[in-house]
């Protein structure tokens, strides 16, 4: 029987020739990932008494969360890590502004096909853009990574989507994949792990399957993939790699077994949106009427690149967000926020109304840089809708969609997907 | 190993980690005492008020579903909770509860007949309680017994130790001698 991808990168990285699904292995990551909670696991880390960390190379942290800190307990926890970053010569730490841990991961040349990163955050399913396994961890299982430099995993079963057709203009890859979670629900992926394929797929660029493998977590999944091919590799050509420079990709067999292949053809799919207060309570958008918004938010690890920035700036060029709304800005990183300043998208959204905040989170986790009050609704183009996600949860709403419908409804002053 | 206690019912599906411990306080060095009056503050406002050490949730499928933020098992642990059953787990919130040793225990069946007994989807301390065997995979309510699929090994080495701080100490002094 043939393997799937997980299945043959939890073989590598158990030093194994092949895994059974349902079996435990024991697997040490490419990366290690965290960010402003490498506070807290740092003291979990002390109390493990570990003589040193495993291995200072593969540790990485970027602070994102709660930048530049808010208050005086997380300014603290900043420091905590920078200490701890110096004690233990942590070589891969971002400091606060130059962006979200999943888009500088990658960005800085960390994410290699055919590996595991491991990650103290839900969304580390990002890196299977890159044909590795981005698996979320917690807290303390991160502290005992950086201690012993392995852990547990069982190996899951697979879902495939294939997904085919080529999308309609105005429709994007946050369409698609909020569609999909729509379609088998917040736990239809849960304890598996999940490859993206098909030709409406491989015509994907890195950023657009980046936003497909981040909210995989959003159905559950354990780690979400898009297999190795030209794109993935030109895209790391253009990049500095570090450390394990020479990568070995690693792609499904033809007899591979899957748990369950979902087909859809998406060449009539619309702009979609997922209403509150759950991210698979999703419909198209010309289903919603009159829905007032508040706040539109462009950023976040799902939806804050330069691809993102540009869609939304093209939209708003020349024209004015709507009087009662706010238009946040977080681009991922410092990167991108070069180039889309370059490239003069910054300076068309800036024109536009919005206001524009250092590469971080931002709002996105309800502890700084844009809490609703009590009766707001946001249009977000971020991966969360849950009650109170925002801060506030007295009768607000948090609507997902697309950069390209949070444009167009900072624009309107309402839900819509378009001009 | 036997667990017993009296039972919280959460009729609903999904309870996201935000409604178990809001993200507004996840960056927040918070001690033990501070995030046990936080727990279910965004679904049950009176749960911490109200919960007694060794109470038992009950809840449906995906509990603990959304963010990696271990408080939402820790905070929870802390204001008395013993175990949790539910139809299914969250992946992040299962492991996160193993590392930390709080009982969880996947049972569909439990779920729906204590599910009968509660009409409206909120949370209620009710008046009765279940015994849990975590050794034997079963659970007795109201002289009913239902059997759960007993841990992987890992997970259950994991748990006796403690928890993962003390599981990988182990490991450490192991390595060591």
């Amino acid at each position: 029987m043939g393997q799937t991808i997980i299945e043959k990168i939890l073989a590598r990285a158990a030093g194994r020739s092949q895994v059974q699904k349902g079996e435990i292995v024991f697997c040490t990551p490419h990366r290690i990932l965290s960010h402003d909670n490498s506070a807290a696991i740092s003291k979990i880390f002390k109390q493990i008494h570990a003589p040193a960390v495993w291995d200072p190379e593969r540790i990485f942290i970027a602070l994102d969360h709660a930048v530049p800190p808010p208050d005086e307990r997380k300014a603290l926890n900043h420091k905590i890590i920078r200490e701890f970053v110096q004690k233990h010569n942590i070589k891969h730490f971002y400091d606060c502004g130059t962006g979200i841990c999943h888009q500088v991961l990658p960005e800085n040349g960390h994410v290699l096909p055919g590996t595991i990163i491991f990650g103290s955050d839900s969304h580390t399913t990002t890196h299977g853009a890159f044909g590795a396994a981005g698996i979320p961890i917690g807290r303390t299982e991160t502290a005992s990574v950086w201690a012993i430099g392995k852990t547990w995993l069982k190996v899951p079963e697979t879902l495939k989507f294939v997904l085919t057709g080529n999308l309609k203009q105005g429709v994007y890859a946050k369409d698609v994949i909020l569609f999909l979670i729509g379609q088998i629900g917040a736990s239809g992926a849960n304890y598996k792990s999940v490859e993206f394929s098909g030709d409406t797929v491989i015509r994907m660029s890195i950023s657009e399957r980046m936003t497909l493998c981040n909210l995989s977590a959003e159905m559950g999944a354990k780690a979400g993939i898009v297999a190795f091919d030209e794109t993935t590799r030109n895209w790391l050509d253009n990049r500095v790699l570090h450390v394990h420079e020479d990568y070995e990709p690693l792609s499904a067999d033809d007899d591979a077994e899957y748990k369950e292949i979902y087909d859809f053809n998406l060449e009539e799919l619309g702009p979609q949106v997922a209403c509150p207060h759950k991210v698979d309570n999703v419909v198209p958008v010309k289903n919603l009427l009159h829905t007032k918004i508040d706040v539109a938010f462009l950023g976040t690890c799902t939806n804050g690149r330069l691809d993102d920035l540009k869609i939304a700036a093209e939209i708003m060029e020349g024209k004015n967000v709507a009087p009662h709304v706010r238009f946040l800005v977080y681009p991922a990183s410092k990167k991108v926020l070069q180039d889309a300043l370059r490239l003069g998208y910054i300076e068309k959204l800036v024109m536009a109304g919005a206001q524009v905040a250092v590469p971080s989170c931002g709002p996105c986790l309800g502890a700084y840089g844009g809490i609703l009050a009590p009766e707001e609704n946001c249009i977000s183009s971020a991966n969360r809708n849950f009650k109170g996600r925002m801060g506030c949860k007295q009768d607000t709403g948090i609507y997902l969609a697309s950069p390209a419908t949070v444009a167009h409804s900072a624009l309107a002053g309402h839900i819509t997907a378009e001009a | 190993m036997k667990l017993e206690g009296r039972v919280w019912i959460f009729k609903d599906n999904d309870i996201n980690t935000d409604l178990i411990y809001p993200g507004k306080y996840t960056y927040e060095p918070l001690s033990h005492i501070e995030q046990a009056a936080h727990a279910m503050e965004d679904y049950s406002p009176n749960f911490s008020q109200e919960i007694k050490k060794h109470d038992i949730i009950v809840t449906g499928d995906n509990f603990g579903c959304g963010s990696s933020r271990e408080q939402a098992v820790t905070c929870l642990k802390y204001a008395g909770i013993d175990a949790i059953i539910a139809s299914s787990f969250a992946r992040l919130f299962y492991r996160n509860a193993i590392n930390s040793a709080l009982a969880v225990v996947e049972c569909p069946q439990l779920v729906e007949s204590l599910f009968e007994k509660v009409e409206k989807a909120d949370s209620t301390r009710t008046d009765f309680s279940l015994t849990i065997d975590l050794t034997k995979g079963t659970i007795i309510s109201e002289s009913r017994k239902f059997s759960f699929p007993p841990w992987d090994e890992q997970a259950m080495e994991i748990f006796k130790s403690g928890g993962l701080v003390e599981f990988t100490k182990q490991k450490l002094s192991g390595q060591q001698s």
